[in-house]
């Protein structure tokens, strides 16, 4: 199971060898088969979420946006559907991200690199331009043969047509991604009339570029060099994980369909050539194997114009081929060995303290996050100090303390709150340029889904006995005379 | 010490042809495409020297003309450009008008922060807190001149005993020990009688003889009470304000050699938008009062 390359490994010394390695372009063979299926139904999917979602509208009232999806950065909200988040509340976003990381730890070690392989961007978009080369250049062999010809009409135009059809893919990419940012139909209006920001064009050609660039050329080597993932996804995987396997106790040894004694695998190398990452995976797991499960559909279709049982290479546990592996050390290459080696397979022990964990983790934090949302407040209280002056003396002695008061309202009402002060007897309380309710408390307006700013004064009477530092707390009453809002403060006074 | 260029036998370099110690250098150039790009910043430090201000000679531009200074200059006059229509309606507007819209207040109360900052926390410190020595608080309740709107625009466009502007007010509390209108005892009194009227005080009998020489010498400004006089700037004696230190050594010195704060006229500075912003600002602070 383990590779290691001696030259790799060792610094070329007298052959004038490069530590760097050139890629080896791979030419990915279409096949056909189940997973082929699933992969082009969850293309479908993701693609018609990415560039869709952002057309979805979402009815908010007058003066809001009606997006469903929208990452509002001029006026920093987060619409998504009917919750909006203010940029306090970035936490849950982060929650979501931590949600998607634990998930995707549950989901690779029960399933392998199902992720990696099926649903990840980067494969996705690789996948379509593959679709997109295959079209205009042909299956593998053609594509091969035609990089190298020496270059014709034919090929210039073949090639051209690629790029052309790549770019305008990307370009659709980039654009669907400014969308999430802005108003979809304004958005697409400017860009077409030449009415966008420059931001917006600055963006949208970084996206459409990066798009391009990876999908197009890149493809593979963003798995294998660029992508942390594969590099420690290694620790969420172990021997009840399902991985692409070859079945090497059914395959080995290899051999010609008609050949006696030897194994199942005709070495017609359908798998090789159907792998996007050009990798052998005969030669067991590898970093670079994605667990697209293309040599799946590939092999299937040999072993079946071979009348011989699918599932030489299929998602499999490691724990699964060791068992096969020892049931059929002692038997012939055959029909026999083939049943004996899957008799001794054990069911996959989906169940396991490893995905327990996983699975525990993403509900606590899952838990968690739901319930910081379903308690969020939608109003809040702040009370600042002011600090110059710490206090100010006032002709009769008494002192006085300022407070801005900022009163955030995440809701579409427009109500009006008395503020109350709880502090010692005598204190008094002044807010600048506020109303008062029939009780003569001050009675500060909310402005819908805004901040509003209050300079509160508070005075404590000549001659008391304050110490440097007393207690306050501010209270927001509604019409009904209960506590909304309250937020602690301290009055200072000078030292006596 | 030079020796002969030869081929390394480990990595078939070549060497550079020196040796020191028995130690040779294997001769490693650097990569072309990075003394390419050096080469180009030759070339581009040449051009930026012609085109832009780079030779260190007072007034040297380049063709292009272009200037920091000039360029910060243009950021300015175009940001002023875009605050214009908003400061030329509160250049026409009055304080009392500014206050009425809650846009122009806001404008203007931001406004009035930064202009106070740049131009009049030097003295009255940030938020107004004052100083002792002279420099008012104007973030509590006591006005030499008044604390009103207009009253504050007044002070703020034409200063206080500003020999510059004519419309500022002026007015001179005589030097009672120095000019020998008091004597050093009467002083004494008079000190004591003035800290009695805010609860200071230490030597009755002494404010008692001191209350005489105050009706006689301090009443007309301050008033028979010593609650001061705004239309004369006399500060009010009866309170716990104290410009100078409340102790009986900062009032005797008050009263024998004067105090006279001066305050620049800003009128002759500022954009009387700024003025206007000030005012509304300093009234804000907390001791503004009612019209």
């Amino acid at each position: 199971m383990s590779r290691i390359d001696p030259k790799g490994v060792q610094p070329a010394s007298g052959e004038g060898g490069s530590l760097y390695a050139a890629r080896q372009k791979v030419y990915p063979r279409a096949v056909h088969g189940p997973v082929r299926r699933a992969k082009w139904a969850i293309l479908a999917a993701c693609l018609a979420l990415y560039y869709l979602v952002p057309w979805l509208r979402w009815d908010r009232g007058s003066g809001m946006p009606d997006q469903a999806v929208l990452v509002d950065i001029a006026n920093a909200r987060i619409f998504l559907l009917w919750i909006e988040i203010w940029p306090q509340e970035i936490y849950f976003l982060t929650g979501l991200l931590v949600m998607a990381a634990i998930g995707l730890f549950a989901v690779t070690s029960l399933f392998g690199r199902v992720w990696c392989g099926f649903a990840c961007p980067q494969t996705v978009w690789t996948d379509l331009f593959l679709w997109v080369e295959r079209r205009i250049e042909g299956d593998r062999n053609a594509r091969m043969k035609l990089d190298a010809a020496p270059m014709t009409h034919g090929k210039a135009l073949r090639k051209v047509a690629k790029h052309a059809a790549w770019l305008v893919i990307a370009a659709v990419t980039g654009g669907a991604w400014i969308m999430y940012f802005q108003d979809a139909p304004t958005v697409t209006r400017e860009i077409l009339t030449g009415g966008a920001s420059l931001e917006t064009y600055v963006f949208f050609g970084l996206f459409t570029a990066t798009t391009y660039t990876l999908a197009g050329w890149a493809r593979e080597q963003v798995c294998t060099y660029m992508c942390p993932w594969p590099r420690f996804q290694a620790a969420m995987l172990d021997e009840n994980s399902l991985v692409v396997s070859y079945r090497g106790w059914r395959g080995e040894p290899r051999g010609k369909a008609k050949a006696e004694g030897v194994g199942d695998c005709v070495d017609c190398r359908a798998c090789v050539h159907a792998c996007p990452t050009g990798i052998d995976i005969r030669d067991g797991q590898q970093l670079e194997c994605i667990g697209c499960g293309l040599c799946i559909d590939a092999c299937d279709e040999v072993m079946r114009k071979l009348s011989r049982p699918t599932g030489l290479i299929a998602f499999e546990t490691l724990a699964n081929l060791a068992a096969s592996e020892a049931a059929t050390a002692h038997v012939a290459p055959g029909p026999v060995r083939q049943v004996c080696g899957m008799k001794a397979r054990q069911p996959v022990r989906f169940s396991r303290p490893r995905t327990w964990l996983y699975a525990g983790v993403l509900g606590a934090v899952a838990a968690v996050m739901l319930g910081a949302f379903l308690v969020r407040p939608t109003a809040t209280l702040t009370v600042l100090r002011d600090r110059a002056p710490i206090y100010v003396r006032l002709s009769d002695g008494g002192i006085r303390n300022a407070y801005t008061l900022k009163l955030d309202n995440r809701t579409r009402s427009e109500a009006a709150l008395a503020l109350v002060l709880d502090a010692p007897e005598g204190f008094r309380l002044v807010v600048q340029d506020s109303g008062a309710d029939a009780e003569a408390r001050p009675l500060l307006a909310l402005r819908q889904d805004g901040i509003t700013q209050w300079r509160a004064l508070v005075t404590a009477p000549a001659g008391a006995h304050l110490p440097e530092s007393t207690p306050l707390r501010f209270r927001l009453l509604d019409a009904a005379g209960s506590t909304v809002l309250a937020e602690r403060s301290v009055f200072l006074a000078p030292k006596q | 010490m030079p020796t002969k260029i030869e081929k390394d036998a480990v990595s078939g370099t070549l060497t550079t042809g020196h040796e020191w110690d028995g130690i040779k250098e294997l001769n490693t150039p650097l990569p072309k495409w990075w003394l390419y790009v050096f080469f180009a910043t030759i070339v581009f430090a040449a051009v930026w020297v012609v085109l832009y201000p780079a030779l260190p000679i007072q007034g040297a531009t380049g063709l292009t003309g272009w200037t920091a200074r000039g360029a910060i200059e243009q950021e300015m006059a175009e940001h002023a450009k875009q605050l214009e229509p908003r400061l030329a309606a509160i250049r026409q507007a009055t304080s009392p008008q500014i206050l009425a819209d809650a846009e122009m207040r806001d404008f203007a109360l931001a406004g009035g922060r930064v202009a106070f900052a740049n131009n009049c926390a030097a003295c009255h410190g940030a938020g107004g807190q004052g100083a002792q020595g002279g420099f008012p608080s104007l973030a509590d309740d006591d006005w030499l001149w008044g604390g009103k709107l207009a009253e504050i625009r007044q002070t703020i466009q034409h200063g206080i005993r500003n020999a510059e502007d004519e419309a500022a007010r002026t007015t001179m509390m005589p030097r009672f020990l120095a000019d020998g209108l008091l004597n050093a005892a009467q002083v004494n009194d008079v000190a004591e009688h003035v800290l009695s009227l805010s609860g200071r005080a230490g030597d009755a009998a002494a404010a008692q003889r001191g209350a005489a020489v105050f009706a006689d010498n301090c009443a007309s400004c301050h008033g028979s009470d010593g609650r001061g006089s705004r239309e004369l700037g006399a500060p009010n004696l009866a309170d716990q304000v104290w410009l100078y230190g409340g102790d009986k050594a900062a009032v005797v010195q008050s009263v024998s050699y004067a105090r006279a704060g001066v305050m620049p006229a800003w009128g002759a500075r500022l954009d009387p938008a700024v003025v206007n912003m000030l005012t509304v600002y300093v009234h804000s602070l907390g001791g503004g009062e009612p019209e």
